[in-house]
């Protein structure tokens, strides 16, 4: 099997592979064969008793030495597995809102609302009056409603009741899956699934659904608040890949999830690019982003995003990477082996991230920008230690159109229809023009020749009419292969929808079509097509769950997939997995997730690792919705 | 002839060996298809624990061999590689292969009364227990390259011994 489908990626992997530098290929190929009973979820390692493992061809041990079954580990462990993705998407939202604290109480310079329309339109929306307060004051309540959204009380997490449907909080309401803090639902799942406590498979998910609405809030408070402070994305063109780093510029790739490091080094290397030609580098700096903090830096800066996910290593392997900067989340520790083949000066930023062999920075909101500056500067020193020889920049980029908040969709559609915005969209449904939503997020995953699904489904699907919606590395993997352009929308996408994309592309100016696949941003910005399809509901007068869209995450690799998996199936989507999850051990869990689970909730998951029949079966979803409005 | 070999000290007790086993003795001959089938699946071999450590216990394919000769039903054979295959259509289920067996691997088939054991998986080059062991605990070679590699190994333990004395 070819490991990805990116020309780039596979030049680079060739380059590599001559020089005996291991990537993540490699490493996974040692790793064959894994375990089968990790595959299957029923290692479990709770107690100091284990591991316990349960034999799932019935001949030797059926449960735990505490008696847990099957389907009790597989629970627990999935379960876990929320939380965790939980917190990583809860330490990002309250990064985020601790600096709107800091900045309205003087303590942050560097971090000015930007965005004082959405700073208005989310105090509205948690409740804060808005009229007659300064925008510091504003500020100050936002971010203390927010951070108190952490801890446990006694009313709903407010950024998890007031992002859906009335019709979805009574459902929550119905199986007792409100989260009252972030915090809390996180740990809520660390207590029950210690040695003795929760031992019912169902009750230990719906446990994992209550995490997952946490981790939904989560999301939508990082993208709401980071929108406050860095702007609402607007659409913006671009390059992807790894042909956008310059052989004579210095080169700073900044790699990870929270824009509060990368904003400001955005900012600040505007002012720096006559240091950069100082020593030498003709073209100044380059900077270009990589997996989730690529996609905050195109969706807001325009700035053009390197690589994603499971080929970060290359960037560095390009030899044309003189720092590569990280905060936290999908950052392989590899880099820093990589790095040390090279000149690259890998920096990480953040107090909870530190890697053996990596230069480490400290990056504080009050000391923002001096600390940009610092690093910076260690990118321009490292250019001087550059090995011409070793350089290797594929020449291959994408242009890529990005930037579609839900504000950007909607000021679209509005240019279609100034009073009603969403009718257009809505009557091209009824109409037959789009047959239905799908929402495309998560991670490429070593497992699945990178981008292959991602690329394959979305083609068939846009072939059948399908508006197509990305998030993350998932957004990412279109762009390097050119599908968010006007052109794709005419070479692939279906004779409805092509229309459709194209009044509304010359409505909107832009003398063309909307690329096929509309970028909302990185892994938190789920939350932007929740919003879209919150707000058709509402205006249906339906619930989501009777909306013809659904969800696929085909390459997903972290657990914070399986948090934004589970909670995109709460809110009602049939949801596809185009990996394996390790549940299969579990057959009481697997019915519950691909099929009960939609009696209580209306979504489900679909687990299928072939692109084609993933296809058939979303469209066989889209199309009972449709169905079930008379459609 | 290739055998199946066991580096006694290299056993993690991960039964990795087993799921593969079983998985390749499976309709599908794929894990997660393989542990919803039926009849399930079974695996011919068995990681034990004695004294504190792991031991995959295997078919030896003894000659002559114990269950070969008391099967009265003429249900297992020696085929062209050695190794003792089990036919199930003449199996009459009298366990007396598996009463003989010296290593307890001759194992039931759950759902009938039929007896299963290694095959040495006959369809594959490298049989799927060798292929899936993590530490290589498992090796498939000929008893000479096998027996060779451990006399090499302790010739160094020796030399190196008498190296210290000298």
């Amino acid at each position: 099997m070819e490991r990805s489908c990116d020309e780039a990626a596979r030049s680079v992997l060739r380059a590599a592979e001559l020089e005996g530098i291991g990537t993540v290929w490699d490493r996974f190929e040692k790793q064959s064969p894994q375990c089968g009973f990790g595959e299957l979820g029923v290692c479990c390692r709770t107690c100091m008793q284990g591991p316990c493992r349960i034999d799932p061809f019935g001949e030797q041990a059926t449960l735990g030495a505490c008696g847990a079954t099957a389907d009790t580990i597989v629970a627990r462990n999935l379960t876990r597995s929320i939380a965790a993705g939980t917190a990583a998407h809860s330490g990002h939202a309250k990064h985020l809102a601790h600096t709107l604290l800091k900045w309205a109480e003087g303590k942050a310079p560097d971090y000015p609302v930007r965005d004082e329309a959405k700073l208005q339109a989310i105090a509205l929306k948690v409740g804060i009056a808005v009229g007659g307060k300064t925008t510091e004051a504003l500020a100050k309540e936002v971010a203390q409603v927010a951070l108190a959204d952490f801890s446990e009380k006694e009313t709903p997490v407010a950024w998890a009741a007031t992002n859906v449907t009335q019709g979805r909080v009574e459902t929550f309401l119905k199986y007792g899956v409100v989260p009252t803090g972030i915090d809390s639902a996180i740990s809520e799942v660390m207590h029950r699934t210690n040695y003795g406590v929760d031992a019912d498979p169902i009750n230990l998910l719906l446990g994992g659904v209550k995490c997952a609405l946490a981790d939904f809030a989560s999301c939508h408070m990082g993208t709401d608040i980071a929108d406050i402070l860095f702007g609402v994305p607007k659409p913006v063109v671009s390059r992807t890949n790894l042909g956008v780093l310059k052989p004579n510029a210095v080169n700073i790739a900044l790699h990870g999830h929270n824009p509060l490091l990368s904003d400001v080094i955005a900012q600040t290397a505007k002012a720096m690019h006559d240091e950069a030609r100082q020593v030498g580098a003709s073209e100044g700096l380059n900077l270009v982003g990589v997996c989730c903090t690529g996609n905050e830096l195109l969706m807001r800066h325009g700035i053009p995003s390197a690589t994603h996910s499971v080929s970060q290593e290359l960037a560095i392997l390009t030899g044309a990477v003189d720092a590569m900067v990280v905060d936290y989340q999908c950052i392989m520790p590899s880099l820093a082996s990589v790095a040390e083949c090279f000149h690259t000066r890998l920096i990480t930023t953040m107090p909870i991230a530190k890697i053996p062999g990596a230069t480490h920075v400290e990056f504080q909101e009050s000391n923002a920008k001096t600390a940009a500056k610092e690093i910076i500067r260690l990118g321009i020193k490292a250019f001087q230690a550059r090995d011409s020889g070793k350089l290797r920049i594929p020449q291959n980029e994408t242009p890529a159109v990005a930037g579609f908040s839900t504000e950007s969709i909607i000021g679209a559609l509005a240019m279609v229809n100034k009073e009603d915005p969403l009718k257009p969209l809505i009557d091209n449904i009824v109409n037959g023009n789009i047959q239905g939503v799908c929402l495309f997020a998560g991670c490429n995953n070593v497992r699945v020749m990178q981008d292959n699904n991602f690329v394959a489904m979305a083609k068939e699907l846009a072939q059948q009419n399908v508006l197509v919606l990305a998030t993350g590395c998932g957004g990412g993997a279109f762009a390097r292969h050119g599908l968010l352009t006007p052109e794709a929308t005419n070479q692939y996408a279906g004779a409805g929808l092509k229309a459709v994309l194209t009044a509304v592309g010359e409505a909107a100016g832009l003398g063309g079509p909307l690329p096929l696949i509309l970028h909302m941003g990185s892994c938190v910005d789920n939350s932007r097509a929740a919003d879209v399809a919150v707000a058709v509901a509402n205006k249906l007068g339906v619930d989501v769950d009777k909306l013809p869209v659904v969800a696929s995450a085909p390459e997903a690799t972290t657990e914070k997939a399986i948090a934004i998996g589970t909670w995109a199936v709460a809110a009602g989507l049939p949801t596809h997995v185009g990996v394996i999850p390790p549940v299969l051990g579990g057959p009481a869990v697997v019915k519950a997730l691909t099929q009960d689970i939609k009696g209580l909730f209306g979504g489900y998951f679909i687990v299928d690792t072939d692109p084609s029949s993933s296809v058939s079966k979303l469209m066989d979803a889209i199309r009972e919705r449709r169905k079930g409005l008379g459609l | 002839m290739k055998e199946v070999f066991v580096h006694l000290d290299r056993c993690m007790g991960c039964r990795s060996c087993q799921l593969a086993c079983a998985t390749e003795h499976s309709a599908s001959k794929n894990l997660f298809q393989a542990v919803t089938e039926t009849p399930q699946p079974r695996y011919r071999l068995y990681v034990e624990r004695a004294d504190g450590k792991n031991l995959p216990i295997t078919c030896r394919h003894c000659d002559p061999a114990p269950c070969l000769e008391a099967c009265i039903a003429g249900a297992l054979s020696r085929d062209d590689k050695g190794a003792v295959i089990h036919q199930e259509s003449r199996c009459i289920g009298c366990w007396s292969c598996l009463m003989v067996c010296p290593y307890g691997v001759v194992g039931r088939k759950q759902e009938e009364r039929l007896a299963v054991k290694c095959d040495r998986c006959r369809d594959r080059d490298v049989p799927a227990c060798v292929s899936a062991c993590p530490t290589k605990a498992l090796v498939y070679a000929d008893p000479e390259e096998f027996a060779s590699k451990v006399r090499k190994v302790q010739a160094g333990i020796i030399v190196g011994a008498m190296a210290q004395h000298t």
